[in-house]
């Protein structure tokens, strides 16, 4: 095989006290496809970022080509020929795509002369069947499209070895299958190419070999003509004994709260990302939604608490269908929602503690009297709150900008929980927080849960699922792939079938 | 050798005092007139001399106080419609139309309307200039907030019809006859706005409806649900979703009442000053309102006192102009004012930090 185009050697990068990546050895070769597997903070993306100079490593060495290497930045990584296409495409989407390319590109001229341009680009794409017409402006391009976009770009520079974060994660099966095709075709031709992914099967089926990440290791790195699903999994989740259960499950009843019937729903994007979704939760039961973000979690939480519209199926809570109601009519039937985007969603940045506290509640007796807003009553509960929870403020004036983020969750636990709800959708509940914080609010909708509310919990950390669920569904490409109870679950069960891997019956 | 490298840092403030804002201000609107102070001395005249007359006279004698309350008006009822349009991140540029058509509304009310004078006519008159205006604005809002089309774009083109058809009327149908003058007939005297004899002052009744609506947005925003709702959907539209309001119909509901905001500007020109309605009479203050409320900075309260500064600027280039002082200098007082002021904001907002670091030098 030859000598490998890049070597990192004995990486070593710490955030605080916690080690992102601990020694990490990785090479790759030309000509190969290199496949990254690991959870959410397993460490590839720290690693990707350390090889693009986006973070310094605290030790450890990179040789590219057989010399040592500083790389101080991004620009100055593809310089060197290594590219990385980012989940999020970086292109201007009023520009054409050859516009796009040639502004990446080193040597973008002042005045661009269009033909020519899109020639070069042509000649660039068509070596690597790389479809997309120069001309048409990035709005207008499918996402797959935009992918290849992205890819010629980092070949016009001149990369020698891309990087593709998830690349298939936003694309259609059609879609990806082409896309493994056109890498391989770089592959090839002698260019290296490194998938950083989360589904097992696609890795099996395109990489030449796997190198598997868990917490901040490499765990197992092989041929792809070595791997098997039981390999790769056990080196993905570990030999994890399953922790402390926190939810004894004593508080689960038997009446129905919400249940879903044949729900299906489509993304912002107009394309159907939830299949067929149907399941019940209980009085005082906690059901957990495992699955890797980005296959239907936010647009599940959403139809439920009515901000987005079904295409078919509907939404029961307590016997009476809610399908048909709007958010506002939602939150007046008790269903609390924990939103994913605490910044842009949960929380009113601009706005200080008390306007964040009556979002939901402000048109309730509680708060407001015939249209006049009870300030000395919210204050009051505000202040409340802040000791029950113990939350740190910075000022009560303050934009909530300025908060932590562990506290601002907690203020939006608390908004939550104050209107008695009957349902909670926690979404991603304990993500970005310390372990603190974590804990407080993982305590609060236990202690919701034993009071008879109904949990819909999404999450991609297995650890909290285990120690909080009743009953645990996969969720994957929009499909609910099993629902089990929490004690017939294992790591194992629930990685396979995150990644995609059907059980059979 | 050893040397000091100095790092300049800009670090966002956590809070803004009133008292910051009105020094960082008042500073601004100093150096204002400093740099105009250049220029008026490069024309060869005394800029404290040419400040002093200009003061003196549109501020603090009588008949210019007076000409400065009866001259706001218009401008205070427009400027309050354009903040609270721009509160709502709503760029409502056509209060000059709807100033026109809520005059027109006014005038198809004393013409063709029941013959009602005293106070129930008037505040018939004043109800129709606001649902005038309040119309000419939802024709934009409607589209805005049903297929988010521009609203910048809208009320601004919608000014040119509105002038148009003030135009028509002007020299048309409503023409006052016997005259050439592009006017209409007087309104019955009835139908004046009445006005208040106070310290020697003649202080029209529409000062004190502008003063009061003022107070009432500000109660609005600050005490009632509907203001919160205006407020945190003008922050985050995403949170707002997600507290379940009703998006659209405060889009609406916001654009025609700064409509009928400038609609009432008209009413109060038409029936406290002119008295009829005359071609080209909104006459540009729809686009000093704009000006009005970004140095307000969209509270209604203060757009009263600013507008009421920004005539009396207006109308003292007037005085100076005796002097041989070019009534140009006013327009360049205004723009002036307004750069320095805008740029001030940023050291509202962010505090400049100086550190210094002790650098071995090469």
């Amino acid at each position: 095989m030859g000598e490998p185009v890049l070597e990192m050697r004995g990486i070593v990068k710490s955030f605080g006290s916690k080690l992102a990546n601990d020694h990490i050895d990785l090479s790759i070769m030309p000509g190969e496809i290199h496949a990254l597997l690991g959870e959410n903070g397993a460490g590839k993306s720290t690693l990707m970022n350390v090889l693009l100079g986006i973070y310094k490593p605290n030790s450890g060495d990179i040789y590219y080509k057989g010399k040592l290497v500083n790389i101080r930045s991004p620009r100055h990584a593809v310089d060197l020929g290594i590219g990385m296409v980012h989940q999020h495409f970086h292109l201007i989407p009023t520009l054409t795509a050859a516009e796009n390319i040639f502004l990446y590109s080193s040597s973008c001229p002042v005045f661009l002369d269009r033909k020519k341009m899109e020639e070069k680009i042509a000649e660039c794409s068509s070596e690597f069947h790389l479809d997309i017409d120069p001309s048409a402006k990035i709005w207008q391009m499918s996402v797959g499209e935009q992918q290849r976009v992205e890819i010629i770009k980092l070949l016009y520079r001149g990369a020698d070895i891309l990087i593709l974060d998830e690349p298939s994660a936003i694309l259609t099966a059609r879609e990806a299958a082409d896309m493994f095709k056109i890498l391989r075709k770089m592959a090839d031709s002698g260019k290296s190419v490194v998938v950083i992914s989360h589904k097992i099967n696609e890795v099996m089926q395109f990489a030449d070999r796997i190198t598997v990440l868990r917490s901040g290791r490499v765990e197992d790195t092989m041929v792809a003509a070595d791997a098997t699903v039981e390999r790769l999994t056990k080196a993905i989740v570990g030999n994890r004994t399953l922790v402390q259960q926190k939810n004894t499950g004593s508080s689960a009843g038997e009446e129905l709260v919400l249940e879903l019937k044949n729900i299906s729903a489509k993304n912002d994007r107009n394309v159907e990302i939830l299949k067929n979704i149907s399941f019940k939760i209980h009085r005082g039961e906690i059901f957990g939604i495992a699955g890797v973000a980005g296959n239907g979690q936010r647009e599940l939480c959403e139809v439920v608490a009515g901000l987005r519209k079904s295409e078919s199926g509907s939404v029961i809570l307590g016997g009476e269908d809610i399908s048909s109601l709007n958010a506002k009519q939602r939150i007046d039937k008790k269903i609390a929602f924990i939103p994913e985007d605490r910044r842009s969603m949960g929380l009113v940045m601009e706005m200080n503690m008390d306007d964040n506290r009556i979002l939901k509640e402000y048109r309730t007796e509680k708060f407001s009297r015939r249209g006049f807003i009870r300030h000395k009553a919210v204050s009051e509960q505000v202040d409340a709150e802040i000791r029950q929870h113990d939350i740190k403020i910075v000022g009560k004036d303050t934009p909530v900008s300025f908060m932590s983020g562990g506290n601002q969750q907690k203020l939006i636990v608390a908004r939550e929980i104050g209107g008695d709800p009957a349902v909670i959708i926690a979404a991603y509940p304990s993500r970005g927080l310390d372990m603190g914080a974590a804990e407080t609010v993982r305590d609060i909708l236990l202690d919701q849960c034993r009071k008879g509310v109904a949990v819909l919990l999404v999450s991609e950390e297995l650890d909290e699922l285990f120690q909080m669920s009743d009953r645990i569904g996969v969720l994957c490409s929009g499909e609910m792939l099993a629902v089990m109870d929490r004690d017939k679950a294992d790591y194992e069960t629930l990685g396979r079938l995150m990644s995609g891997e059907r059980l059979e019956v | 050798m050893r040397g000091l490298k100095y790092r300049i840092r800009f670090e966002k403030r956590e809070k803004i005092s009133t008292l910051r804002v009105l020094l960082v201000t008042l500073l601004c609107v100093a150096l204002a007139l400093v740099f105009c102070g250049i220029i008026i001395a490069a024309t060869g005249f005394e800029p404290l001399k040419v400040y002093r007359e200009m003061f003196l006279k549109s501020f603090l004698s009588q008949k210019g106080f007076q000409k400065m309350l009866t001259a706001s008006l218009p401008l205070i009822f427009c400027s309050l419609g354009v903040a609270l349009a721009f509160r709502m991140n709503l760029n409502n540029i056509g209060a000059e139309g709807q100033y026109a058509i809520g005059v027109i509304a006014g005038g198809a009310f004393v013409f063709y309307g029941p013959h009602i004078e005293g106070f129930p006519g008037i505040l018939l008159l004043a109800l129709c200039c606001f649902l005038g205006g309040a119309l000419w604005a939802s024709i934009a809002a409607i589209p805005k907030a049903l297929w988010n089309v521009n609203e910048s774009i809208t009320t601004l083109l919608m000014n040119y019809i509105a002038l148009e058809i003030l135009t028509y009327l002007c020299l048309g149908p409503w023409k006052m006859s016997g005259q050439n003058v592009a006017q209409t007939e007087r309104i019955p005297e009835g139908l004046d706005l009445p006005e208040l004899h106070v310290f020697g002052f003649d202080i029209s009744v529409g000062i004190i409806i502008g003063i009061i609506a003022a107070v009432i947005i500000y109660i609005v925003y600050k005490h009632t649900t509907g203001g919160y709702e205006l407020n945190v959907i003008s922050h985050s539209t995403k949170s707002a979703e997600y507290a379940g309001m009703n998006i659209k119909r405060n889009v609406i509901l916001v654009l025609a009442v700064s409509g009928g905001l400038a609609g009432l500007g008209g009413f109060a020109q038409y029936s406290g000053v002119t008295h009829r309605i005359m071609e080209g009479m909104p006459n540009g203050v729809g686009y000093t309102a704009i000006v009005v409320a970004y140095l307000s900075r969209l509270n209604p309260l203060v757009v009263v006192i600013v507008s009421l500064l920004f005539v009396g600027l207006q109308n003292s280039t007037v005085y100076v102009q005796i002097m041989g002082v070019s009534v140009r200098i006013a327009s360049m007082m205004q723009g002036a004012i307004m750069l320095f002021v805008i740029a001030g904001e940023f050291f509202q907002r962010y505090r400049i930090i100086v550190t210094g670091k002790e650098v071995a030098a090469e």
